[in-house]
Order: structure tokens, then sequence, then C-alpha cells
């Protein structure tokens, strides 16, 4: 852990202070005080049994019904009325198996992940609103998918603060070109946004952080980063209140800093051979995902506090033969590599691993080989971060149409991840033009049997 | 989507003899699964049965429901009426709308004598069957209930002004403050000049005021100087640069296909141009729209004049292209769908693309409406360049523009000797493949071809294509044609099938298919598949923006049509989603927040009545975009100071009313505009074309990976931002950076983030450091001491002097600095680098 046990650094008491003040309080924090306000423990509510989180978005929507949720009843009413008019079942293609002393069923498609199953808490019986790309994702990732709110990075930085004054807190790697909501920090202060690195329709390793070395030296950039400062907090006091010139003093700040750490953190040649080799990186099919995995583990270990990576495309409505498969292949092994590392390290325990995509998918077929979108179930997992293991939660029916038993919504989910850090998502709030707003806005339950 | 290698296919394209049609027609064409042949069924004998019979009284649509009975959705036919359920899925006996077409209840007997009277037997039978099959239905249950009650679709009305007060100026901030009060709310005070200078300057030209500027109008105690000002800055070339950067936005206009191949469009420049002179000459908004629809269709007066509006056309042609679809049919859809979302979205503020697969969820507007619109594009050919090749299967041929027209070419020239060359390349070439294809068709041979020769004849397929592109692209005499990217109706009636064997295989798998080869109507596509076209649907467009009854005539695609459609009078959603666009690019936010959609996905206005207003002025404007903004810049509320004040913060904490402006962050643009400015090294001549076209035809990457990286990712220049080389997924970082706009959709809305990855642009970039050199030593050179200096700075990077707190800070700045006294011309570098990364540089207040 060698950096991740320093004080934690703009935590939501630094905003709530500065907040009271009526102005700008970090903008008189000096270059180098930001770190040296112990708080411990980082604000939180109850014993955190998660530090950290690193949430694999799967964008597309996977099918549930191939992959994790076993539907026996599926394969065998193959061929009859669907639950929608006009519809026929479509039994899965793919075998499913028990594994591990959980007894957990993954099918075919993920056989190395099956491996550690019991490190897997999978979650049946989640629901969202629409059946929409867009509006689905960023409900997963805001809450709302109507208005603009901050992402659940956001809100935990926001509740925990950064563990590495050198890095940024949340970290976004290839997100979707459009839907900067998804990272966003919305009416929370610009800082808690996320970084982002590369898009996703460009691999990982064609994305670089640029410009990350001084062209005078970091020494004559001191000077000229303490009259910038110093400009910029006396447009600050003028302004009274201006989130986005508060977001440039500490992007500012955050950018100075990144230049010294952020090129190693980067430098996935760091990692030996066989390390690379475990996660998947230099053959083909899982390159990429592979080095999305591998870049996730070194910020986390370095001390990001929220990293998101996201795969995709799994929105498989005419080709869920090859397609599904395929995208299987490609996360199959980095995602047993990275549960396996991150355990060997002594990280898991306080890392939440989760692996989602915004919905699920009909058990009916579209065409001959495809699903459509279904918003009534689907199922997420997660791994570590004081989450029970090897267990299954909910369910979603004979046929995986609809969430049955123990439904979870998304603030459910959302609550719960904020429990596991040991936030309230009753109490963390953030207070927005005289209306407390918070992640989980006015419903959401903790699911309290997801926690180990 | 999964395919075969590319390179494997196009050998069978070749030699494609030996290989099952069905490969190369791609691999929708599965044989139909039980419930595609039901919803077939459904749309073949139901869908017209019921449209034709019953929609005229039983209709969300219409509006008539007599019964309260609506049988245009299946949520409506299965819920019934007064009588109960219409439609009992598999259960004849209990859906009355059998009993009714059955005629044997005296009182229930539809359709009525007077519409017709009973339905043949037939007819009935195929009704008992579909019921008596579960009724699949794929209309989507839930159209709005009320769509004709939605704002947007509502025609425009024309709101009194209120009452006048004190401090409204205009009848805009009428409006504004009639709202405000509603809210207990006042403005605030005015915006000082050297704030209100700099920001007009940004609106309206994208540029920053001169030190000289400032100084005119400090001085200048006219009390019309600040109109003088914008009437100045709308007239002057730089405001077309601007706001045609705004359209191009919209326009999703970039230099490539994007996508999996991403071929790079060398003549989308000629649209860039086009955009810019429209704003500049304040073209009438409505033959601006025309133009872009259906320019080619347009009577030109001159030579000039008919190159621009075919060159307007390009805004069809632009879009993002999966030019390796290995499925023909399925590329045609898509394209004409790329064309259906970009037009509804720009024009209408409406995401028709929506209803491709089923009705809209949200709006109304049905599939069949869809197909209705998707017709008169796929009777469009759209002509957007891109050489043959291994990753291309569907190259086309540019427009040329008309001799004379005055259109700007490259100076590249093929001199007739290597034309020559080239010509006797492609010869040898074709003929070699010629050969070989001959040999095959005569042998009947089955086998598959020697994979050595298939390389081969993939490198020569590659090769006639790069051939017969660059050779097109030049007159006999040696100088560069004037190509574009543009559309052309189809033709109606079937060309011959070329005489040579090449020219035939290549047009049977690199052209058209066959049923998108004429102009026509489409099939409605069951569930959106490119492999299940049903009933064909005759060309129109959706009820919600016709005007009238739809005359296409024989032989004509419609788009003209269409063009008229959206800027007739009687359209209510064109003017208003222009005017929405405009008040947002000045303000940072529209009356209505989401400006793309009008529907009932997105936002209601703030201010109806003024959003009425402003679009009956435009149109009684005769549709003048520059009057529209001076009527809005002119305005109190435009010139307010963006000053806090808790209490009103408290109330409208999103500024929605204008009690006072949203300060804004600078666009990319503007900020790398601005800092050539402030360097005095802005070039403000429009350059010729763009990187892109210099380069011309082939892929963003792969073997022009360096090409792409040196010229284009890492770009520096002089010329205004808005004519860099803008391809898709590889952007200059300069724009990159700063939220550059989604240049594969819609973009009425730029996101704005602040991260450190902007703050390391513009502290380490050799791009900005040089400027700041530059910079530092115009200001050295520009007075001999150190306050007049620092006064220079302040006013060309951030447009006013500085305060005393600010003179202080830069005299310890140079107190400190490495051998620096303010004489010396590398700490003024420094120092103007300094304030070129502070927040203030990028935001307008």
């Amino acid at each position: 852990m060698p950096c991740g046990t320093g004080a934690p650094l703009w935590t939501r008491r630094d905003v709530l202070q500065k907040i009271s003040c009526g102005f700008g309080y970090l903008a008189f924090a000096g270059l180098n005080s930001l770190g040296v306000r112990a708080e411990s423990p980082g604000g939180t509510h109850f014993a955190p049994r998660a530090r950290r989180v690193l949430f694999l978005c799967m964008r597309g929507a996977p099918s549930h019904v191939d992959t994790f949720d076993y539907k026996p009843r599926l394969n065998a009413d193959s061929g009859k009325p669907g639950p929608r008019p006009g519809t026929r079942l479509l039994g899965s293609p793919w075998k499913f198996a028990q594994h591990g002393g959980s007894g957990l069923w993954i099918s075919e498609l993920f056989p190395e992940l099956a491996r550690h199953a019991d490190k897997l808490c999978m979650v049946h019986s989640m629901h969202t609103d629409l059946p929409a790309h867009p509006q689905a994702m960023i409900k997963l990732h805001t809450g709302s998918s109507q208005a603009i709110r901050p992402s659940l990075g956001a809100w935990t930085l926001y509740g925990l603060g950064s563990l590495n004054r050198n890095l940024p807190g949340f970290v976004t790697l290839t997100p979707p070109a459009a839907g900067a909501q998804n990272y966003g920090s919305a009416f929370l202060p610009a800082m808690y946004q996320a970084t982002k690195i590369g898009t996703d329709n460009r691999p990982i390793a064609e994305a670089e952080v640029r410009n990350l070395v001084p062209p005078a030296g970091v020494e004559a950039q001191r000077l000229q980063l303490e009259l910038i400062q110093q400009i910029n907090r006396e447009k600050l006091v003028a302004d009274r209140q201006n989130p986005e010139v508060e977001g440039a003093i500490s992007s500012m700040e955050l950018a100075f800093k990144m230049q010294s750490e952020m090129p190693v953190v980067l430098d996935l040649n760091r990692e030996s051979e066989a390390m690379r080799a475990r996660y998947g990186i230099g053959s083909g099919a899982t390159d990429d995902f592979g080095r999305k995995c591998l870049l996730a583990r070194r910020m986390l270990e370095a001390g990001v506090r929220f990293v998101e990576v996201s795969h995709g495309n799994w929105d498989q409505h005419f080709n869920l033969n090859a397609g599904l498969k395929a995208n299987c292949a490609a996360t199959d092994r980095p995602l047993a590599a990275l549960l396996e590392d991150l355990q060997q390290r002594g990280m898991l325990q306080d890392t939440l691993v989760i692996w989602a995509g915004e919905f699920g998918r009909t058990p009916h077929a579209q065409g001959s080989d495809g699903r459509d979108h279904n918003n009534e179930a689907f199922t997420l997992w997660m791994a570590g971060g004081g989450v029970r293991p090897g267990f299954a939660y909910g369910d979603s029916g004979e046929h995986g149409y609809r969430a049955t038993e123990n439904r979870v919504s998304i603030a459910d989910f959302h609550a719960t991840v904020l429990a596991l850090l040991g936030l309230d998502h009753e109490r963390l709030t953030f207070n927005y033009a005289g209306r407390d707003f918070r992640l989980t806005d006015v419903s959401g339950n903790v699911v309290k049997p997801l926690i180990g | 989507m999964a395919c075969p290698s590319p390179l494997l296919l196009l050998g069978f394209l070749i030699l494609g003899i030996c290989v099952p049609g069905s490969i190369a027609a791609g691999p929708t064409e599965a044989e139909p699964h039980t419930d595609a042949r039901q919803l077939e069924f459904f749309e073949k004998k139901i869908r017209p049965v019921l449209s034709e019979h019953c929609y005229e009284c039983h209709s969300e649509k219409t509006g008539k429901n007599k019964g309260n009975l609506m049988l245009d959705t299946r949520e409506g036919i299965r819920a019934g009426g007064d009588s109960g359920p219409a439609v009992v899925p598999g259960d004849p006996e209990h859906s009355r709308l059998l009993e009714a077409v059955r005629y044997h209840n005296p009182d229930l007997l539809m359709p009525p004598k007077k519409k017709g009277g009973k339905l043949p037997d037939p007819v009935i039978a195929d009704l008992e069957k579909w019921v008596r099959d579960g009724a699949p239905d794929p209309r989507a249950g839930g159209v709005p209930r009320t769509p004709a009650g939605w704002w947007a679709f509502q025609p425009l009305r024309n709101p009194p002004v209120p009452e006048p007060a004190a401090w409204a100026r205009t009848p805009v901030d009428a409006f504004i403050l009639a709202e405000l009060e509603k809210k207990g709310l006042q403005p605030v005070g005015d915006a000082g000049k050297p704030g209100l200078l700099r920001r007009a300057y940004f609106d309206l030209t994208g540029l920053p005021p001169a030190p000289a500027d400032l100084q005119r109008f400090l001085a200048d105690p006219d009390p019309g100087a600040f109109e003088n000002v914008v009437d100045r800055l709308l007239a002057s070339p730089q405001f077309g640069e601007r706001w045609g950067r705004h359209w191009l936005d919209v326009a999703r206009y970039a230099e490539s296909s994007g996508r999996d191949v991403n071929q790079a469009y060398p003549a989308a420049w000629r649209y860039r141009d086009y955009v810019i002179d429209a704003f500049n000459a304040d073209k009438p908004f409505d033959r601006f729209v025309r133009e872009q629809v259906a320019g080619d269709l347009l009577p030109a007066a001159s030579a000039a004049e008919r190159a621009a509006n075919l060159v307007a056309t390009g805004f069809l042609a632009l879009g993002p292209k999966a030019l390796n679809d290995p499925n023909p049919r399925q590329f045609h859809l898509d394209l004409a769908d790329e064309q259906i979302d970009a037009v509804t979205q720009a024009f209408l503020g409406l995401t028709v693309a929506c209803a491709r697969c089923h009705d809209h969820k949200l709006d109304p507007v049905s599939q069949r409406e869809y197909y209705a619109l998707a017709g008169i594009f796929l009777s469009t050919d759209t002509r957007y360049g891109t050489a043959a090749g291994v990753q291309n299967r569907h190259p086309s041929r540019l427009l040329e523009l008309p001799q004379n027209s005055g259109a700007w070419v490259l100076e590249n020239t093929l001199d007739p000797e290597e034309r020559r060359r080239m010509e006797k390349q492609l010869a040898d070439a074709r003929a070699e493949v010629e050969a070989a294809l001959r040999e095959r068709f005569a042998s009947r041979q089955q086998a598959p071809p020697d994979p050595r020769q298939q390389l081969r004849f993939l490198a020569l397929a590659t090769q006639i294509g790069a051939l017969e592109s660059e050779l097109a692209a030049f007159e006999p005499g040696g100088k560069a044609r004037p190509l574009a990217m543009g559309t052309v109706d189809l033709p109606a009636s079937a060309a011959d099938a070329p005489a040579s064997p090449l020219d035939r295989f290549r047009q049977r798998f690199l052209g058209r298919p066959p049923e998108f080869a004429i102009l026509g109507d489409s099939a409605l596509y069951v569930r959106g598949e490119s492999g299940q076209p049903g009933e064909k649907v005759p060309r129109g467009f959706p009820a919600l923006f016709r005007a009238g009854p739809v005359e296409i005539p024989a032989g004509a695609s419609g788009r003209l049509q269409l063009a008229d459609a959206l800027v007739s009078p009687e359209n209510p959603l064109t003017s208003r989603v222009m005017v929405n666009r405009v008040w947002h690019w000045i303000f940072g936010t529209g009356l209505v927040a989401s400006p793309d959609n009008f529907g009932r996905g997105g936002r209601t206005p703030s201010h109806p009545e003024l959003l009425d207003y402003l679009a009956s002025e435009f149109q009684r404007d005769g549709w003048s975009l520059k009057r529209l903004i001076r009527r809005i810049v002119l305005s109190r509320t435009y010139q307010l100071d963006s000053a806090f004040e808790p209490e009103r913060f408290r109330v409208d904490p999103e500024n929605r009313l204008h009690w006072r402006r949203s300060q804004r962050v600078l666009e990319a643009e503007c900020v790398r505009d601005a800092l050539l400015s402030a360097a005095g090294s802005l070039d403000l001549n429009p350059p010729l074309a763009s990187a892109v076209a210099e380069e011309g035809e082939g892929p963003m990457g792969g073997p022009r990976r360096a090409m792409v990286e040196e010229r284009i990712v890492k770009v520096g220049g002089t010329h205004r931002s808005v004519y860099l080389p803008v391809p898709r997924d590889l952007l200059p970082d300069a724009l990159a950076v700063f939220d550059f706009a989604e240049n594969s959709l819609v973009t009425g809305s730029r996101e704005t983030t602040n991260v450190p990855s902007q703050a390391l642009y513009l502290l380490n970039s050799p791009f900005v450091h040089e400027l700041a050199r530059k910079t530092g030593q115009r200001v050295t050179a520009s007075a001999p001491d150190e306050g007049r200096r620092l006064q220079m700075a302040y006013r060309l990077i951030l447009g006013r002097d500085p305060s005393a707190a600010e003179a202080r800070s830069a005299r310890e700045f140079f107190g400190k600095f490495p051998a620096g006294q303010p004489a010396r011309e590398p700490a003024w570098s420094a120092f103007c680098h300094a304030l070129f990364a502070t927040a203030e540089f990028r935001h307008l207040p």
C-alpha cells in the first residue's frame, strides 16, 4: 500500500467548511496545505468495509440469462411464446455449471472467472426504469435519468476524499465519447468529476495523458503556478461564488502534481512480463481490456479512490452467438487475473469491485440470434470490499424476464455501495440552492444480505 | 459486429462465383423465425386493414376515439373501449373487434355502412387468424395519450409583449422581467464596459477584443456605442466563422467516416465554407434549410449559386458510415437512418430515428411514418466519396461542381505523363482481373480460389479503387476538379448493366442493392431488420410536421417537398428550434434546455411566450439570423452583470430566469484563437481547404497513422480554429482537450468539463509555450516601462486592466523569477504563460 495510507484530501468536511465560510475556503488553501489537514477516519458514518471502488461498466447491456443468471426453464421452454406478444423464448446457447464451494452458476462463456466464483456476490434481481441505453446508463451512474446529478464516483470522492494528492481521486478509462454526465460532478464541486483517459472507440494502448512535462522545468513552473493561483483566488473572492473557478483552482493544482506521479502509474512496463501476460496483455482479444484492468489496479494501488473501466459494446440485438462470445472472451481472463491479483496484494478485502451493465436482455429472441433490451431484470456482481462472497441474491423469475423476489433498484444498489464505503446514503448530502440532495434522492434501501 | 476477414470477403467478391450469394449479401438473411413470420403477417395483412378502415375514427393520433376506443396502439386495441376489449389474444370469441367486423350483431357493425360497410371475407378471416395466433402486435403500447397537447407541437402563438417597465429596453427584456417578477426577483446591475465588450466579441466573433478596440470603446461616450460595436461585429467575416461553427456542431460536421474504418472525407471542407459564407451573408434560414435538404433540386440563377446549392447537400452526406458493412442493404438502411436522425434533430428537435424498429415510445411518430420518410432518403443518391479498397465496401463518387462556379480547388495537379502512367496501370489491373473473371465464368469453377491468387486480386482491387478515385479528381488538363459531397435523386428506372464483367461484378457487390437502385417507396422493415421487409409505405413525412396534404410527384424523391414542409409557416418546430439554438449559443442554456429534443423526452421552455415571440419575429424578419441575434444581444438582459447574489441564487440557482448573466466557459476554438490572437500570430485569412483534403483519400489510421498524428492530432498552425482538420475519433489536441462537440452526433449543446488535462495543456503543450513566448516578445516591445507592459499583457490576454493587487503579484513574480527583471523578455513570456493558465482566461464574464 505505497500511497494509500495518507490522510484523505478534499473530504466533504473541507467543502462544508468552505460553504459555511460563505466563499471559497479552498481558495485560501496554499499550494501544499490541502494534504496537511488530517481528517481521520475520512468522515465516514460507520465502519467502512471498502476503501476504494473499481466499477467495471459493461456498456450496452450484457445478457444476464447467457452469463450469470442460470434459467433451466428458459432452455426447456425455448420456442414457446415469450412474455411480449409475438415473441418466442430463446434458450441460452451456452451451458451453465456450478462452480466453487459456493456452487454459483456461471455459463461456459466465463471459464476463468468461474474459478473465482467463491469471491462473487451476484444480484439477479436488478431492475431499472427505461430500456434505452443513454438514459439507463445515466441512471446507473447518477441515480436519475431526468435531472443532472453527480455520479456515483463523484459522490464517493466527496464522501471519502482522495487518497493521493498527486493523482485524481476519480478516473474513468475509455468512457463513451458522449456522456460526460456519467462521470460528472453536476452541482458538486468540479474537483469531484473524473479525469478521463481515452475514449471507447480507440484502444487504451493509444490513450495517453499528454503534456505531462513542463517545458521550462518544474521550478520555473512552480513560480508560475503561485501566480496563477493567486490571480484565481482573487477572482474567486471577487465573484463570491463560482464553482467553475474553484474547479479550475483544484484542477490546476492537481495537474501540477500529476506530472510527477501519473507517468509512473500509466507505465505498464513497470509490471513484469508475467503479470502482463496474466492479464492477457499482448494476446489479441484480451489485450485491450487486460490493459484497462491492469491500469485500474495500478491506479487503485497508487491511491485513486474510484476507478471506472468501460467495455463495450454488449448490445446484442442480432448477433448474440458471435457477439456475446467475443465480449466474454475479451474480458474473462482479465477479470479473473484482476480478482486474483487484488487478492494476492491484500487489496481485495477493501476494494469493492462492481461488474454491471445498464440493464439486461430479454429471454425471448429478437430475430433468430439476438435479444432485446430488458429493464425489468438484470444481473450485476460485486467482489471484495466487504460483500458477502460466493452468494447469489434475488430472483428474476423462471425465464429471467422480470425481477420477482428481493428486487433491487438502482437506488438500493447505490445505497448499498455507499454503505460498504461506510457512508449512510441518507446522510451523505450536499446542499445546493437550499435543498439537501443525495445520491439516492428519496428512495433506496441498503441490501443488508449482500454485506458479508 | 463480427464479420469474416475483410481480406477473405473481398477475395470472394472478386472471385465470388464459388460462394453462395448469401455470404456476400451479409449475415442478416437468416431463415425467418416463426414470430418474424407472424409479425410479417401483421404488417402485410392486419396493419393496412386497421389503418385504412379503423384509424379514421379510433386513433390516438387523429385524436378521434369513438366509443373511447383507439386501435392504433397495442395498448389501445387490447384495452378496448366502452364495450370491452377489442382484441383478446388467442380468444376470437371475446374479441369485440371480430364481433364487429363479422356483422353478426346489429348493434355493432364495423366498419359502418356509410364508411364502406362489411369487409371482404378473406380480410375477416385474416383478422380471425391473427387473433387466434395471439394477436402479435409490434406497435408500441405506450404512445402518449395526448400528443396533440404537447407544447412544442402547438402552432406558434403571437403573444402580446408584457407592459414595458422602466428597466426593460426591448421586448425581450419585458418578457424576462415579467417572469422574474412572478418569482419576486429583480435583475442585477448592468455589466461593466470591459466585460461587456469581451462578452460581445467572443459571443459574436469568437475572438477577444484587441487592446485598441477596448481603448476605443472605453473612450466612446456615445450611448449608442455598444450598438455600433454589435453592428460592426455582425458585419465582420469573423461572425460567420464563429456562428458557422455553431451550426457545424449541429450538422455533425466531420472530415472522415468514423466507425470501423474511418475513411477520409477530403471534400467535406466545402460544406464548412458554405456554412460560414451563409452566416456571413445572412442567408435567410428557411433558404439555408432548403438548400441543405434539397439544394440539388432547387433552381439556380448562376453557376456559383448552383455550386453552393450542391455543396449545401453535403449536410446529408457527411454523417458517420460503417463503410465495411458486408451487407449492402443494411448499409443503405443505416445511411437513410442517419440522415433521418440528422434532419429531424437538427431542424425539428425530434428524434424520429427512434421509430425505426417500433413506433416512437414518447413522441407521436409511428414506424410507418418513419419508413415513409426513409423512402425519401432511400430514393436519394448520397455522394460522399471514399476510394474503394479492402476495408471499404461502399465507395461512392463525389459531385462535380459546375464549371465557372468559382469554386476553389487545391493547387495539386496531375501532369499528363503521370496521368498516362496511371491510366495504363489502371487498364492493366482491370485487364488482369477481367481475364480471371472470364476464365472463372467459363469454367464454372466451384473450388475455392487459390489464396495467393486471392491476395493478388485484393491488391489489384485496392489499386483499382485508388487509381480510379485519384484520376477522377483531376480534369484531363491536369487541374483538380471541383468535387463536393452531396446528394442527387436516384433515377426513376434502372440503368443498363455495364458491359465489362468487372464493372458488373462491382455493381453487384459494391453497388446499391437493386431495390435501392431506383427511386421509389421503402418497405416497412419489421423491427427495423434489414432482412424483414414488409409492405411498401408511400413516401411522405410524419403528420406531426406536415403542413398539408403531401404531393410527391412521380419521378421525384420527395426531398424538395420535405424541405418545403420543414420551413412551412404551419410548421411550428423549425423556427422555435432555431431560435432556441441561438438563445443557447448566446446565453449558454436555451429557453428549452434540451436544444436537440423538443419532444417528450426533452425539457419544457422556461419562457414559452418569449420563445414564440422570437420565433414569430424571426419568421417576420425573413428568417434573418443576424437580426435575431441583434435583437437578443441589444437587450438589457444580455448586458447584465454576472455578479453573484445569494438571495436570488437561492430562488433560481441555475439562473433559468436570467436575473444575471451566467458566466460561460469558452469553447475550444475560442481558447486557441485567443491564444493566437494575444501572441499576434492569428492569421485571419481563411485557408484553402484543410489538411484532410491535402492528404486525400485513405483511412485516418493504418499506414497513415503517423501523418494523422503529425498533421491532425498535434497540428499547430495560425489560422482560426474553425479551419482545423476534424476527422472523427481523431481530433486535434487543442480541440479534444476542451470539450469539442462529439462530431458523430447532432450537438446543439457541448459538454463542459473542468479537468487537469486542460490545465496540463495550458501549462505544458509546446504550442501554448511558443505562443506565450511570442506574447512576451510583443508585450516587451510594446512599451519600455513595466506598468504599461503589464497593462498591455492584461489587455491582450484578459481584456481588462490589472488591479492594484494584481500589479503587486506581478512584481513579486518578477522578483522571484530566475535572473529575472521585468525588463527581460523571458520573464514576460513566463508571465503571459501564467495568465493563459488562469481561470479567467477561459471564462467569459
